[in-house]
């Protein structure tokens, strides 16, 4: 570990790709405000651009050793490399399918852009957060962006609606998160992740500051497992999915994942990890919650982007389970679900996004119907990725549970791996729902396929088929989020 | 060697594929050419591998060649297993399998699934190679299951025939009962010996003496049970039902797989596993009875047939039973001595009634035949050949072989083998008596055929008629030139072993003094004379005095009604079987399924979760300080557990 002087410029290196960012955020805030009309797309060019910049020079940084810079608050380490450029790919894939449903229904303005890139910053503030408060920093920066971000469709009371509930629950949560923070930092007396970390492990606890430090590991759990929509955190995730706009959804349901997963990792495993047992009993409990819960209620649905929120909450189950095994490739296999939920998660809304046009949303179950008839290549990749998300093989999200349950049952937790089974198995219906829906019913008449434009059928199509190709090769995904532990 | 058994076996499956897949754009000629080309490469290595293995005692190759799975310490593999009794097996059923493709070209010309069924045969002879080459069980069971799938296709091939439909689902049903005694004795195999691989089972058989299961010896019962898939397979009694109904099937079929190679699987699968046979007395013992009750009374049933193809079919049960007796006296070698002739002469019958039923117009009764002699000389000479191999007319190959089970039956000392011995003597009266009684009526006497058909009768071309004369050779020949060698010479020694105390073989071996003294010693002999008898009375009904047998018929009309009714099996399982599962499963579809599973199972926890859904729906009420007082709730409930119960681990799950 190089610990280096607060304003050593060579250091700063390590924060290359968040410098850049945020050059290029302002650059193009700036920019798009002189754009008359006909040059509103440069904004996206601009936007795409500078984030497959970002993740070169974040993919450039995999492999360098471990730094800590900016006064021990900024970790420049592998994980947050990888996890990076996943961002950067996973935000690109986003913004072209976001590109299309805002010219569909005519939301297309330069600040949406703007806004992304700034949660993406956000985000990777949280990815390299290795203090308190770096992580508090970006996890407000990015939250701020995603409410700006939902009621950017402000004539649409839906999304206003949405926007507010995120932002009341919102706050809460990181009211919480940072009165368990306050707590941390007044037992252990610093904000620093390894100097706690190295306070929880010292053998001279008193079993009251043992339970200073639960109590603020509580809230941080509670402030970690809001942003992931974990059950009973999980109340805002229907609303906010159902009212904000489809591409929005999706981002919030795709990327900020990520990062929330990486500040779990920060927190938890880097700070607390010598609390793993508490932490572990506390995510089984969770992970047992949002699976059932998620699986269940999701039967009852009608509206697609709300069946997807309750899918995401079943999903994110999983990922906690992997966590609470509190073995490393557990956490490997949490990685490795969360990157696959990634792909399906985009990849679901991305074909949602594709039968998008003008005054037609695409988000009711019953808009599904016949859809193999009018739309046979759309109907195949949303098949695929239901499939996909009921866990069904060859496809990745097989694997991806497996290897949770592999984990969980090798940790001894046989109990909670046969509920996490049943649950799967009822959770397939509502997945196999949409695909009979899509090929077993009739659809209306009226309903016609426009051609969307190229480049997302391309995307939508890639990756669809990704998940099938890298379900038949899942190894060197596996093996790449074991490296990061 | 490796490379020519991997030949032997995949040329035909290439065949088969490009026969089935392709077969409709390269048409007729180009498929037949294929497969054809591809059981002939089969053919001459199958004959390389002979003159390897027996002629020239080359080693025994046994090699795993491919890991299908491991499980625990289970290891399933595809291998090859290759010594002279396999050697033998292939060049049997590769040679009638290439007769049989050629054949087909003249059948099956007008057939408008010509390019399918030269697939299916393909894939069967593929099949076959894989069972017959295999070194441990579950390819065995592989190669059973493949041959017996082809056989339900190929019976149903004229899936338009009600008839047809019926048979091949009645041949189904009938080898799924067989193949659940021989997958048990199987599962029985692995549990005693935690292996499937032959050798290792072999080594391993000490481990049963002295273990019993149902009050039985383990060996007993494991023997027994295979046993239950050879009768099967082997059609012996009571699960011989199948057999006569698969002469719905075209017929170079009937004579490939339900004469000449399929249906002795049963018969090589016991000779193969003899090691173990040869522990249990018991085994040997039902397995001669049943033999010598299938050999007797089948070929009774043969004498009141009147379809040209029935007659055959009966025939071919009656000598499976002749091999099922040689198996039970431990006389394995004999038993694979007259399936080899048997193959040969049984296709030649079947090829050669399937001639006469192309002359005649798919006319199959004999009562409308007569007098093809003239018409049809190829056929009539080479069905003569296959009629006296068959009846055992000395010199022929049926007799050799078929002398040498009755003979060591007579050794024997398993109990009841006298009576045994009894049967199949008489048996020898009744397949001369129904052989020529078949033959007399189609070839000889007066022509009863009508004047249309009569007008176009004429000699089947050159692709029917080749095959018969190939196959008419070693019908009449290849018992002279092969019995010292495969039952006394040891060609089969490395494959076959025989406990000290079954003396028959031993017996045998020190009566025989050649081939040719056999023959000559023939006219002392009682077979002989019960075989003449049996072409006399055949003479005296179908030629001489034909009233003659219609007055036996009325005078004896009890046993004509036990006989036409084939001996009331068809009924009893119809009434048994088929009727009792039906309301069986009629009971078992309306309280289990229907109710328990459907309604209470599938659809009660189907409405149970969505009636928890329901309930638990209201919660997210879309008011945000729900929501807010929902998070803050939770928030104490963990904030409770956490003071109360301090650092310690909380759930123990």
């Amino acid at each position: 570990m190089i610990n280096t002087p607060l304003f050593d410029t060579t250091s700063l290196m390590a924060a290359l790709p968040e410098i850049f960012l945020l050059s290029a955020i302002v650059v193009v805030l700036l920019l798009d405000l002189f754009l008359t009309k006909p040059f509103k797309q440069v904004t996206y060019y601009l936007t795409q651009l500078s984030l497959l910049t970002t993740g070169v020079l974040a993919f450039n940084l995999i492999g360098e050793p471990e730094t800590i810079i900016l006064g021990n608050s900024f970790i420049l380490d592998d994980m947050a490399s990888v996890f990076k450029v996943f961002m950067m790919v996973a935000a690109m894939v986003a913004m072209v399918y976001s590109r299309h449903y805002l010219l569909q229904h005519s939301l297309f303005r330069g600040e949406y852009f703007v806004l992304v890139m700034l949660s993406i910053l956000g985000m990777m503030v949280m990815v390299s957060g290795h203090s308190l408060l770096t992580l508090y920093l970006g996890l407000e920066i990015l939250s701020l962006s995603l409410y700006t971000l939902i009621a950017i469709a402000r004539n649409r009371a839906g999304a206003v609606e949405a926007a507010l509930k995120y932002f009341v629950l919102g706050a809460i949560a990181s009211g919480l998160l940072l009165y368990g923070m306050s707590m941390i930092y007044g037992i252990s007396g610093s904000l620093n992740i390894s100097e706690i970390a190295v306070f929880a492990n010292s053998a001279t606890l008193a079993s009251r500051e043992v339970l200073i430090i639960n109590f603020g590991l509580v809230f941080l759990v509670i402030g970690i497992a809001f942003k992931l929509g974990a059950v009973p955190f999980h109340m805002w995730v229907p609303d906010v999915y159902q009212g904000a706009p489809t591409s929005v959804t999706m981002f919030i349901s795709t990327v900020p994942k990520i990062a929330a997963v990486a500040m779990l990792v920060r927190l938890l495993i880097d700070g607390l990890g010598a609390m793993q047992p508490y932490w572990s009993d506390l995510f089984t409990v969770l992970a047992i919650l949002s699976i059932v819960l998620g699986s269940i209620v999701a039967l009852l649905q009608t509206n697609i982007k709300r069946l997807l929120a309750y899918s995401t909450i079943s999903h994110i189950g999983f990922v906690l389970l992997g966590f609470a095994t509190g073995v490393i490739t557990g956490y490997g296999a949490a990685v490795f679900y969360i990157l696959v939920y990634v792909l399906m998660s985009l990849a679901a809304f991305g074909v949602i996004i594709l039968l998008n046009k003008k005054g037609f949303e695409a988000d009711l179950i019953s808009d599904y119907k016949g859809l193999s008839a009018h739309s046979p290549w759309s109907a195949l990749m949303m098949l695929i990725i239901m499939l996909s998300m009921a866990g069904i093989p060859p496809f990745i999200g097989f694997y991806a549970k497996l290897f949770i349950l592999q984990q969980v049952i090798s940790s001894g937790m046989i109990t909670v791996a046969i509920i996490v089974v049943v649950f799967a198995v009822i959770s397939a219906y509502y997945y196999l729902q949409i695909i009979k829906s899509m090929y077993f019913e009739d659809g209306d008449e009226a309903q016609e396929s426009i051609p969307a434009p190229i480049d997302i059928q391309l995307v939508v199509s890639i990756n669809a088929v990704l998940i099938l190709v890298v379900g038949l090769f899942p190894d060197f995904w596996m093996q790449l989020a074991l490296s990061l532990f | 060697m490796e490379n020519f058994y991997l030949t032997i076996a995949l040329s035909p499956l290439i065949g088969a594929i490009i026969a089935g897949f392709f077969g409709r754009v390269l048409g007729r000629s180009a498929t037949h050419t294929i497969t054809i080309l591809g059981v002939l490469v089969s053919t001459v290595l199958a004959l390389m591998v002979f003159n390897h293995h027996v002629l020239e005692r080359g080693e025994v190759f046994n090699q795993n060649l491919y890991t299908w799975m491991q499980i625990g310490n289970l290891n399933v593999s595809v291998g090859f297993l290759v010594d002279n009794l396999t050697s033998v097996m292939l060049v049997v059923v590769s040679f009638v399998s290439l007769m049989v493709h050629i054949y087909t070209i003249g059948y099956m010309h007008d057939d408008k699934d010509y390019t399918k069924f030269f697939s299916y045969i393909s894939l069967f002879t593929f099949s076959m190679f894989m069972l017959v080459m295999s070194n441990n069980f579950m390819q065995l069971f592989f190669g059973w299951e493949a041959v017996g799938l082809v056989s339900y296709l190929l019976i149903g091939f004229w899936h338009h025939k009600e008839s047809a439909v019926e048979a091949n689902l009645k041949a189904f049903l009938v080898n799924r009962v067989g193949d659940f005694g021989f997958l048990l004795g199987i599962g029985l195999v692995l549990a005693f010996s935690g292996s499937l691989d032959y050798m290792e089972v072999f080594a391993s058989l000490d481990n049963t003496v002295n273990q019993t299961l149902w009050g039985m010896d383990l060996i007993t019962v494991i023997c027994l049970l295979l046993f239950v898939g050879a009768m099967g397979k082997s059609a012996q009694v009571p699960l011989h039902v199948w057999l006569p109904g698969s002469m719905e099937g075209p017929t170079p079929i009937s004579a490939l797989i339900h004469a000449a190679t399929m249906v002795t699987a049963g018969i090589f699968m016991v000779s193969r596993m003899s090691p173990m046979f040869e522990m249990s007395d018991v085994a040997l013992t039902v397995v001669m009875v049943v033999g010598a009750i299938t050999a007797l009374f089948m070929g009774l049933l043969g004498i009141v047939q009147n379809d040209i193809k029935k007659v055959v079919a009966y025939s071919t049960l009656s000598q499976l039973g002749y091999m099922t007796v040689a198996l039970g006296v431990s006389a394995y070698s004999v038993a694979i001595f007259h399936l080899m002739t048997h193959a040969f002469f049984k296709a030649l019958l079947f090829l050669g009634a399937g001639s006469v039923i192309v002359a005649m117009h798919h006319e199959q009764d004999i009562r409308k035949m007569g007098g093809l002699r003239k018409k049809m000389p190829i056929t009539y000479w080479t069905g003569l050949i296959g009629t006296l191999a068959l009846i055992g007319f000395p010199g022929f190959a049926g007799f050799y072989s078929k002398d040498m089970i009755i003979e060591a039956v007579h050794f024997s000392q398993l109990p009841y083998a006298d009576w045994v011995y009894y049967a199949v003597v008489a048996g020898v009266f009744i397949t001369a008596f129904y052989s020529f009684r078949m033959f007399f009526l189609v070839f000889h006497g007066e022509s009863r055929v009508d004047h249309h058909t009569e007008q176009h009768l004429h000699e089947s071309p050159a692709s029917i008629t080749f095959p018969l004369i190939m196959l008419a050779i070693p019908s009449a020949i290849i018992g002279y030139f092969t019995i010292e060698p495969m039952l006394f010479a040891g060609w089969l020694d490395n494959a076959i072993s025989v406990a000290s105390r079954h003396l028959s073989m031993a017996e045998l071996s020190g009566e025989f003094h050649g081939a040719a003294e056999m023959i000559s010693h023939a006219v002392q002999t009682l077979p002989f004379w019960m075989m003449v008898g049996g072409i006399v009375v055949a003479w005296v009904f179908s030629i001489y005095r034909t009233k003659w047998a219609d007055w036996v018929q009325k005078k004896f009309s009890v046993v004509d009604y036990v006989l036409q009714s084939l001996y009331g099996f068809d009924r009893f399982n119809e009434i048994v079987f088929v009727n009792g599962v039906k309301k069986l499963g009629n009971v078992l579809w309306k309280v289990s399924d229907s109710m328990v599973i459907d309604s209470m199972i599938v659809n009660g926890s189907a409405r149970f979760i969505g009636f928890i859904g329901s309930m638990v729906r209201p919660i997210q009420t879309g008011y945000v300080y729900h929501y807010a007082f929902f998070m803050i709730f939770s928030l104490l409930i963990i904030l409770t557990w956490t003071l109360f119960m301090g650092d310690k681990p909380l759930l123990v799950i």
